[in-house]
C-alpha cells in the first residue's frame, strides 16, 4: 500500500476517554453484548497459580467525591514476578495475561473491583517491591494517568524500592494498599486522589 | 542517568490535564506535578492483544450490531496507519473504538441526548493492524451532539480510538474529527491540546480509501512513542 508511506508527524494527542467508553471497552460489564471484551475485571483463571487477592478502591475527585465514569487498567507480573510480553525475557510464554480493565459504573459505590493474583517480585527489577501498575481515564481527564499500588503487608520489600524511595515521604503511603481479611478472602483496598492533600502520586511515564 | 529506551510523551503535542474551558478537568485534573519514573520491565511491557482478540464482524458497525437491517447515516471507511515516532508501523496492535450514531446519541444510559437511538447500531468497533500497521473500520458518520459544558455546547462529530502498542508507555485514547467541522473552535476538547498539533486529530478525506457507491473514505493516521536511537557506545 504504497499510498500509506508517510513521515512520522509527531506525537497523536490524547483525548478524554469521555463518559460514554462502556459499550467499546467493558462491553461485558456493563451489559453490553455485541462486542466480546478482551479484558474484565477478573484476571484469574484456570491454572493460574498463586495468592487469589482483590484489588479494590474508588476514584475520588478534587471534592471528594467518588467517580462513577472512571476506568482503570491494571498491568503486572504472575506470581512469578514474570510479566506475559517479549521485553521480558523471563516471561514471553508466561500464560498469565497480567492485564485487567473496569469501569467504575456498576458498582453502587463506585468502586473499581479486581479479581486477580498477589505479582511477584520481577527478578529483572530485582530491587522494586512487587506492585500492580495501573492507568487511569476519566470524563475530564484530557490525559490518562499512570500509578503503581504497592501491598501494605510488604513492608519490608517496600523500604527497599526505589520508586517509593524517591518520592516524599508524606506522599508514599498514596501507593500503598491496605490489606483487609474478608470472608471472601485477601482484599486491598487503595483509593485514588485526583486532587488534594491525599493526592495519589502520578508518574511521568 | 540512563537513557530511556522509549521516547518521552510530548507534552507540547499532549493537552494539560487543567484546561478551565472543559469544565470537567477543574476537580479532576491532578494538581500535583507528575513524578519521574526510572524504566523497568514494568514500564517496558504491556498487555498483547493480536488477530485472536477478534472476530469478524468487529471492525463492520454497519454489520456488528445489525437487528433487522442497516442502521441509518452516511456510510464511512476509516483507515490509516499506526506508526511510531520514528515512522515505521506498528503491525499486530489492537485499536478499538467508538462513537455516537449518525443522529449523535450514544448507546448510554447517560447520554440523555433526545435524538433517536438506531436499533442497528451501537457504535462499538475493534480491529488488529496488518503486517504494514494498517488498520480499517466501516461505519456510518456519527453525528454532532449537545452537552453541559456551557451553554449551547455542542461536540463536533468523532470517533473514540484506543491504542495499545507495545508497552503501557505507549498506551494512547484519544478523538479522531472529521475535515472542515465548523464546531471545532467552539470546542474545549479538542481545544486543550496545543493548537500545533491539533490538526492531527483530524481526518483527511480520502477518494482512495472511498469505495464506489458504497462509503465515503476518511484517513487517520495514528503515531505513537517510539524508541529513541540506540546510545552511542563510546570505546572504553
Amino acid at each position: 500500500m504504497s499510498d500509506f508511506q508517510n513521515p512520522a508527524r509527531g506525537q497523536t494527542p490524547s483525548q478524554t476517554i469521555g463518559p460514554f467508553f462502556a459499550y467499546g471497552l467493558t462491553p461485558a460489564q456493563y451489559g453490553y453484548g455485541h462486542l466480546t471484551a478482551i479484558a474484565t475485571g477478573s484476571l484469574i483463571g484456570e491454572g493460574v497459580e498463586g495468592q487469589r487477592i482483590t484489588l479494590a478502591g474508588r476514584v475520588l475527585d478534587g471534592a471528594g467525591e467518588a467517580i462513577s465514569d472512571a476506568m482503570v487498567e491494571i498491568w503486572q507480573a504472575d506470581s512469578q514476578g514474570r510479566y506475559s510480553h517479549p521485553a521480558d525475557p523471563g516471561g514471553r510464554n508466561a500464560p498469565f495475561v497480567g492485564f485487567g480493565r473496569v469501569g467504575t459504573g456498576t458498582d453502587p459505590g463506585a468502586r473499581f473491583l479486581f479479581e486477580t493474583i498477589q505479582p511477584g517480585a520481577v527478578p529483572g527489577d530485582a530491587d522494586q517491591a512487587p506492585h500492580i501498575n495501573v492507568i487511569l481515564f476519566a470524563r475530564g481527564l484530557l490525559n490518562h494517568l499512570y500509578t503503581r499500588v504497592y501491598f501494605a503487608d510488604q513492608a519490608a520489600a517496600n523500604a527497599q524500592d526505589p520508586v517509593l524511595a524517591a518520592l516524599p515521604e508524606d506522599r508514599r503511603g498514596t501507593l500503598i494498599a491496605e490489606r483487609v481479611e474478608t470472608p471472601a478472602g485477601v482484599e486491598y483496598r487503595w483509593d485514588i486522589h485526583l486532587q488534594g492533600d491525599k493526592e495519589t502520586v502520578f508518574f511521568d511515564l | 542517568m540512563m537513557q530511556k529506551t522509549q521516547t518521552a510523551r510530548d507534552w507540547t503535542s499532549h493537552p494539560s490535564y487543567r484546561h478551565a474551558p472543559y469544565k470537567s478537568t477543574a476537580l479532576r485534573a491532578p494538581s500535583k506535578p507528575l513524578t519521574p519514573l526510572p524504566e523497568g520491565l514494568s514500564e517496558l511491557t504491556g498487555p498483547v492483544y493480536g488477530h485472536d482478540a477478534v472476530m469478524g464482524l468487529d471492525s463492520d458497525m454497519t454489520k456488528n450490531a445489525a437487528m433487522n437491517g442497516a442502521p441509518l447515516g452516511e456510510r464511512i471507511v476509516v483507515s490509516g496507519v499506526v506508526m511510531g515516532e520514528d515512522g515505521k508501523p506498528l503491525p499486530n496492535t489492537l485499536v478499538e473504538v467508538w462513537q455516537a450514531n449518525a443522529a449523535g446519541r450514544y448507546v448510554h444510559t447517560a447520554d440523555q441526548h433526545d435524538a433517536p437511538l438506531d436499533p442497528n447500531f451501537l457504535g462499538g468497533g475493534r480491529c488488529v493492524t496488518d503486517a504494514n500497521g494498517v488498520y480499517r473500520f466501516t461505519s456510518v458518520k456519527p453525528g454532532a451532539y449537545p452537552w453541559g459544558n456551557h451553554h449551547n455546547a455542542w461536540r463536533p462529530a468523532h470517533v473514540h480510538f484506543s491504542l495499545f502498542g507495545p508497552s503501557i508507555a505507549t498506551r494512547l485514547i484519544t478523538q479522531m474529527y472529521f475535515p472542515g467541522d465548523p464546531l471545532f473552535e467552539f470546542d474545549p476538547i479538542l481545544g486543550g491540546v496545543p493548537e500545533s498539533s491539533r490538526d492531527r486529530l483530524v481526518s483527511e478525506f480520502s477518494l482512495d480509501l472511498t469505495e464506489p457507491g458504497i462509503a465515503l473514505g476518511y484517513r487517520f493516521d495514528i503515531v505513537l512513542r517510539g524508541r529513541n536511537q540506540t546510545p552511542f557506545e563510546s570505546a572504553p
